[in-house]
């Protein structure tokens, strides 16, 4: 009989358990924060806490692990996160290859994955999943805008470049699919390769009007350092990755005058762009990178769908995602059918503003612009 | 073949070579001496790169870098030697590696809680920007040229130190016959010291001198070990001379595999495919070519005690 009750009891404990949970929404932020390329991590968590922080919701939790850039440990985090901790969102993902790792598992298992980051094409095209989210760009589009701007700025005998491994061969695949003039040559170099002497000559050689290359952290820097260094002047043009708020001022005066394209820059003008970059400085004493925008953008992107529906009802909490009823820091923002933005995408110079290098916005690289995988996707 | 892109081809390949020389060379004379595996020898090359554009920074003077690096990577090998490495002599080269292991992690630890996530600026002296007319006929980058004569030079210093000085003749009976050595009363353990903080100087000044044509930051240093442990053992293990002459190799074959390697296929291959397995080979040509070379000669070109 006693036996009985507890078990009643436990029973109705155990119903009313979701119930409890039910307003309140987990949050699992794996990125990228110590090793190589933890600059971005770190823009990224920032970002995402300063939207969080402002917004004080007591409702929202967050937990935060770093993944040091391992794919097999972010895939044992977030295994962890979804068993342990219970979280309904994951986000935080820099690189694709982590992403892919980590994903496809996730949104599997009913999870919510927000990517702030990487977006690689084999989750945008066949393989979109209703539980994923891209909230930064298609890995293609700002090679994409980078291509198309080079036709209006009459360049048409370009040098393209980047390393040898899938996220490079899509950059240079996007560049090629905007870009209609010819072609000085195309390069694949070593994933993390240093020098690139012999590189540099080959584009001497070359006779191009321009080089366009997609050399994501240190590898950039190194490049354009020893570009300017052996004393070329060929226009040099690139994504936003390596001219980043970030790693600008260890690129150093090399970098003045690259035109870049990004979703993003600071200049924008939008009320919640001035906003996030006026309370990004005072709180962090930096400029806010396009990761750190990105981040931002996400953190907004969930407390809007928490405002208007309960993370209890996944399908309509997914359906007030994907309306993206938050003012991004991007100005127009809206999701495709596969759940990547529909966004412009802006060409950018390095200046100098004052004793910073910095970017300012010349031109618009590709306007309202959906990515090419979006078409296979089923959603 | 245009001529003067494959002469400026091969001034880049040396100046590769000597690049990784520099970073070879304490990593080869370490072991050679003291039969030590030092995994966090890249560590010190980072080390050396921060301290260089941190002083650079602070001061203006990229010379005071170039010097603070030497010190403080200097420095930081003596402290590695005494606080660490004295107690493995005796152990096995597995637990010296483990031992290392673990620096890297915790040199890489520290440096991001000093200087922070992001990549630190450091670049070139003005003087050393831009181009140089070789010849009438081709133009080579300064800064390259300089990294050729600096390193030259410290080959020929590595070379006297070690076969015409008093203390050169001391570090080759110690690593002869440590015992021996000793109890001609020699103090074997400030030698050590002594090697290994001379072997964490050189890779500070690689890491200074490369540091400001590369990037500087936290992890930059174990791509370079990596090379690094290929020129030690393609050019034999402890010897000076084999890491000179096979860091020169190395430079050569990957410099010029990079050039050419995608056109030579072209000549028989559809050009899309050529360009990928063309870059595909070049970045492991020098990983065959020390298979081939292990396979030809299992102790390296210039064994070290043979």
């Amino acid at each position: 009989m006693k036996n009985k009750l507890i078990t009643s009891l436990l029973g109705a404990a155990l119903c009313l358990a979701p119930q409890v949970q039910a307003d309140a929404v987990k949050v699992g932020m794996i990125t990228t924060l110590s090793g190589g390329g933890s600059g971005l991590g770190v823009d990224v968590r920032d970002g995402f806490m300063l939207a969080i922080n402002n917004a004080n919701n007591a409702d929202l939790e967050v937990v935060i692990e770093d993944d040091g850039r391992k794919p097999a440990l972010a895939v044992q985090i977030a295994d962890k996160m979804i068993q342990k901790d219970k979280v309904d969102i994951l986000t935080g993902i820099i690189w694709s290859n982590l992403a892919m790792a980590v994903v496809p598992s996730s949104v599997n298992q009913g999870v919510l994955y927000l990517s702030p980051n990487a977006g690689p094409s084999a989750l945008a095209g066949k393989g979109c999943h209703k539980n994923y989210f891209n909230v930064a760009w298609q890995n293609d589009n700002l090679h994409e805008a980078m291509g198309n701007y080079a036709n209006g700025a009459d360049h048409n005998n370009s040098f393209i470049l980047a390393p040898n491994y899938p996220a490079g061969k899509d950059a240079l695949t996007g560049y090629k699919r905007f870009y209609t003039g010819s072609l000085a040559g195309e390069l694949y170099t070593k994933l993390g390769q240093t020098d690139y002497a012999a590189e540099i000559a080959q584009i001497r050689a070359s006779g191009a009007d321009s080089v366009y290359f997609f050399l994501p952290g240190g590898m950039g820097i190194s490049f354009m350092k020893q570009y300017t260094q052996a004393g070329m002047t060929t226009p040099v043009m690139g994504p936003a990755f390596s001219f980043d708020q970030g790693i600008l001022q260890a690129v150093g005066k090399s970098a003045l005058g690259v035109r870049n394209s990004s979703q993003w820059n600071k200049d924008l003008d939008n009320a919640a762009n001035k906003t996030f970059v006026a309370d990004f400085e005072s709180a962090y004493g930096r400029l806010p990178s396009l990761y750190a925008s990105q981040g931002y953008d996400t953190a907004n992107l969930i407390l809007s769908a928490m405002q208007t529906t309960d993370i209890s009802d996944k399908d309509a909490f997914r359906a007030a995602l994907k309306s993206a009823q938050f003012d991004s820091v991007r100005g127009n923002f809206r999701f495709g059918n596969n759940q990547h933005p529909i966004q412009d995408i802006y060409v950018r110079e390095v200046v100098m503003q004052g004793d910073v290098l910095t970017n300012k916005i010349i031109g618009v690289g590709l306007k309202d612009h959906q990515d090419a995988y979006a078409v296979d996707c089923a959603l | 073949m245009d001529v003067i892109l494959f002469l400026e081809q091969c001034l880049n390949g040396l100046q590769l070579g000597i690049m990784l020389f520099l970073m070879a060379a304490g990593l080869t004379l370490i072991f050679g001496v003291m039969g030590l595996i030092n995994l966090a020898h890249g560590s010190l090359y980072m080390i050396g790169a921060f301290a260089c554009a941190a002083v650079a920074t602070w001061s203006g003077s990229f010379a005071l870098g170039l010097l603070a690096s030497l010190v403080c990577a200097a420095a930081a090998g003596a402290l590695i030697e005494v606080g660490v490495m004295r107690r493995l002599y005796q152990r096995d080269h597995l637990d010296q590696v483990l031992a290392t292991f673990a620096l890297i992690l915790m040199c890489s630890e520290a440096m991001r809680w000093l200087f922070g996530s992001f990549p630190l600026y450091l670049d070139v002296p003005e003087v050393f920007y831009g181009a140089i007319d070789l010849f009438g006929v081709l133009q080579y980058s300064r800064y390259r040229l300089f990294i050729i004569v600096l390193g030259l030079l410290t080959a020929v210093g590595i070379y006297l130190l070690i076969s015409k000085t008093r203390v050169g003749m001391r570090i080759r009976a110690g690593a002869a016959d440590r015992q021996m050595t000793a109890a001609l009363g020699i103090n074997i353990s400030l030698l050590f010291t002594l090697v290994f903080a001379l072997g964490a100087a050189l890779a500070g000044f690689a890491g200074a001198l490369v540091g400001s044509i590369q990037s500087v930051e936290v992890g930059m240093g174990e791509p370079v070990l990596i090379l690094a442990f290929v020129v030690v053992v393609i050019g034999g293990i402890g010897s000076i001379r084999g890491a000179l002459i096979g860091a020169l190799i190395v430079g050569m074959v990957d410099t010029l595999g990079r050039g050419y390697l995608p056109q030579l296929l072209q000549l028989v291959l559809d050009p899309a495919v050529a360009n990928t397995l063309g870059a595909a080979l070049a970045s492991i040509a020098i990983y065959l070519l020390m298979i081939l070379i292990l396979i030809f000669k299992p102790q390296g070109l210039f064994p070290a005690h043979g």
